[in-house]
């Protein structure tokens, strides 16, 4: 994914002067590569200083110019948040942070490289916009969006490598619209991000034991596609939510109030990471499943009897 | 008019200002009026419909009155916008805010104007033109780490249409800085070693700003240390912290003014 984001980048904005590459000494090789080699004066820098980093994209854009920001997730947001809101969304800046590693992809990396919070964080501010696709095809049409049409603050939350293909047979895509990846009748499976690989799981097994399930992919999370979610469960007698992301702040808290307030009668079952920091290490999948996030798991909660209220 | 005579009047603004609305930054404005003056009225270039190639941050924020009475005097801001300061009929707070006339950033936050001002003057160059950027820091956000990062960076990109003033009254909100923070000094040196041609000033002598600013090289980003009193011109408030926030009772405001005619 994350070059698939570099070679979409470098192309899209080949005919451009106004896009310009901040990192924080963290960037993808290859194509990002033959950006830095082709417009030195466009890619920057800064080194370990994501405050700067930030800054400096506010400044840019602050004078007609389309910064990209990237980092890996906790760095590119965490830690420079006060300029992310002041600077950028304060000033509803078209400047497109890159959080690469989103989630718990980093597997082997401990706490401090998980961003199991970030949706929620960037979510809060005012003007914030939240990308965050489940694919590479998915990261490509993100990343020509935020180059051509973006005009605010953005949080772009990425893979790592080596994401799977899961949109070939996919409506296509729009900013701020769902995305069906499959659709069925039965069970409707709300996801995001590379965790939707998981959903895709999922939902063959559900197949299997019958049931037409739907796949949709909600990239943007912020504006979030409040008409389409409210229309999938009402088409959909019950609906899975699929999230690496903790439980507030996230996906799964607005799906339940978007049903309340449409007065749906769907079932739904949330599935996303615990309200726990991670001690563990292993792959990225060992690291889902540590937090209950595993098509076993998955498939034996949603083929059981619907949980009690409150329950968990 | 002379600098003095115009730095006279804009104190005399504030003071008019701080009558009507209960919580401003009058000696954090005080301390830096001849620098912003000098910076509007001497040093950015003016085109004939008086816009500028330049451009000016107030990085301290809290300041921008001294910003907001150089505006006015610059027809940029309106009379009315002033008179209306703080309230529900007007626009401007208490912090520079972006969309506003003349305000080319939202400040307030200390250490985000340095970071801002360096990307700013990656795009000047980057578009092959001439605009300096002009950026006035307190001393209290040379505590900020951001801040560091952006002078690290600016000098490492050669950025010499940066032009950074630091207004060092020696204050902020809780004392003395060299009292309560001895290695904050020496400041001039640290710049420098940052990469940084950097100069003391006086930083209410208008004519020594101005030559500071004329005879730098132009081979570093520029910065001038300038020294300055917190409050300065109204002898109660000098170097007094409670004027970081307060705003004058009437007596004091009538004292204050009285002070300023007489240094006319």
């Amino acid at each position: 994914m994350r070059n698939t984001f570099a070679e979409t980048l470098y192309r899209s904005s080949r005919d451009r002067d106004d896009v310009y590459v901040v990192v924080a000494d963290i960037s993808p090789a290859g194509p990002m590569a033959a950006f830095s080699a082709e417009r030195p004066q466009r890619f920057i820098n800064v080194g370990v200083a994501e405050q700067c980093m930030i800054g400096i994209a506010a400044g840019l854009a602050l004078k007609g110019c389309r910064p990209f920001c990237y980092t890996i997730a906790t760095f590119a947001l965490y830690r420079p948040f006060e300029m992310i809101r002041d600077d950028l969304c304060y000033q509803r800046l078209p400047v497109t942070v890159v959080g690469i590693g989103g989630g718990v992809v980093y597997s082997t990396l401990g706490g401090t490289h998980y961003a199991q919070e970030d949706v929620a964080v960037a979510s809060a501010v005012p003007g914030m916009q939240i990308l965050a696709p489940c694919d590479p095809a998915e990261c490509a049409d993100a990343t020509r969006w935020c180059v051509a049409e973006n005009a605010g603050p953005l949080y772009l939350r990425l893979g790592k490598a080596g994401e799977p293909t899961l949109t070939a047979d996919a409506e296509p895509w729009a900013f701020g619209r769902i995305r069906y990846l499959a659709r069925g009748t039965d069970v409707v499976i709300f996801t995001y991000g590379i965790i939707a690989r998981l959903a895709v799981a999922v939902a063959e097994r559900l197949r299997a034991r019958g049931l037409s399930v739907s796949i949709v992919s909600v990239h943007t999370l912020k504006p979030l596609d409040r008409p389409g979610i409210v229309d999938a469960l009402k088409r959909h007698a019950h609906a899975v939510v699929i999230e690496e992301h903790g439980p507030y702040g996230g996906l799964t808290p607005q799906v339940k109030a978007l049903a309340w307030d449409a007065a749906a009668r769907t079932r739904i079952d949330a599935f996303t990471l615990q309200d726990a920091f991670i001690h563990n290490y292993g792959s990225h999948d060992d690291l889902l499943a540590a937090h209950g996030l595993s098509a076993d798991r998955i498939v034996e909660v949603v083929t059981g009897p619907a949980m009690a209220a409150g329950g968990s | 008019m002379s600098a003095a005579e115009r730095c006279r009047r804009f104190r005399r603004r504030i003071l008019d200002i701080s009558q009507r609305v209960p919580a401003l930054h009058i000696g954090a404005a005080f301390s830096c009026m001849e620098i912003v003056d000098a910076i509007y009225h001497e040093l950015m270039r003016r085109d004939a419909g008086g816009g500028s190639p330049d451009t000016f941050l107030m990085s301290k924020g809290h300041g921008c009155l001294a910003q907001y009475v150089n505006l006015e005097a610059l027809g940029v801001l309106r009379s009315a916008d002033l008179d209306a300061y703080c309230t529900p009929a007007g626009r401007l707070g208490v912090h520079p805010d972006y969309g506003n006339p003349g305000i080319e950033a939202s400040t307030g936050s200390l250490g985000h104007g340095l970071p801002i001002a360096a990307g700013m003057a990656i795009a000047n160059r980057g578009r092959g033109t001439d605009g300096l950027i002009y950026v006035v820091l307190s001393d209290g956000e040379l505590q900020e780490g951001s801040t560091w990062e952006a002078l690290m960076m600016a000098s490492s990109l050669g950025l010499t249409n940066l032009v950074a003033f630091v207004d060092n009254n020696d204050f902020q909100s809780l004392g003395r800085t060299s009292a309560t923070h001895p290695s904050f000094y020496p400041l001039v040196e640290k710049l420098q070693a940052f990469g940084w041609e950097a100069v003391h000033v006086d930083g209410h002598d208008s004519a020594a700003i101005v030559r500071a600013v004329r005879a730098r090289s132009g081979a570093a980003p520029f910065v001038a240390v300038a020294r300055t009193t917190k409050g300065k011109g109204v002898s109660f408030m000098e170097s007094v912290p409670i004027w970081h926030y307060r705003s004058p009772s009437a007596a004091e405001y009538a004292q204050a003014i009285a002070e300023l005619e007489r240094s006319s």
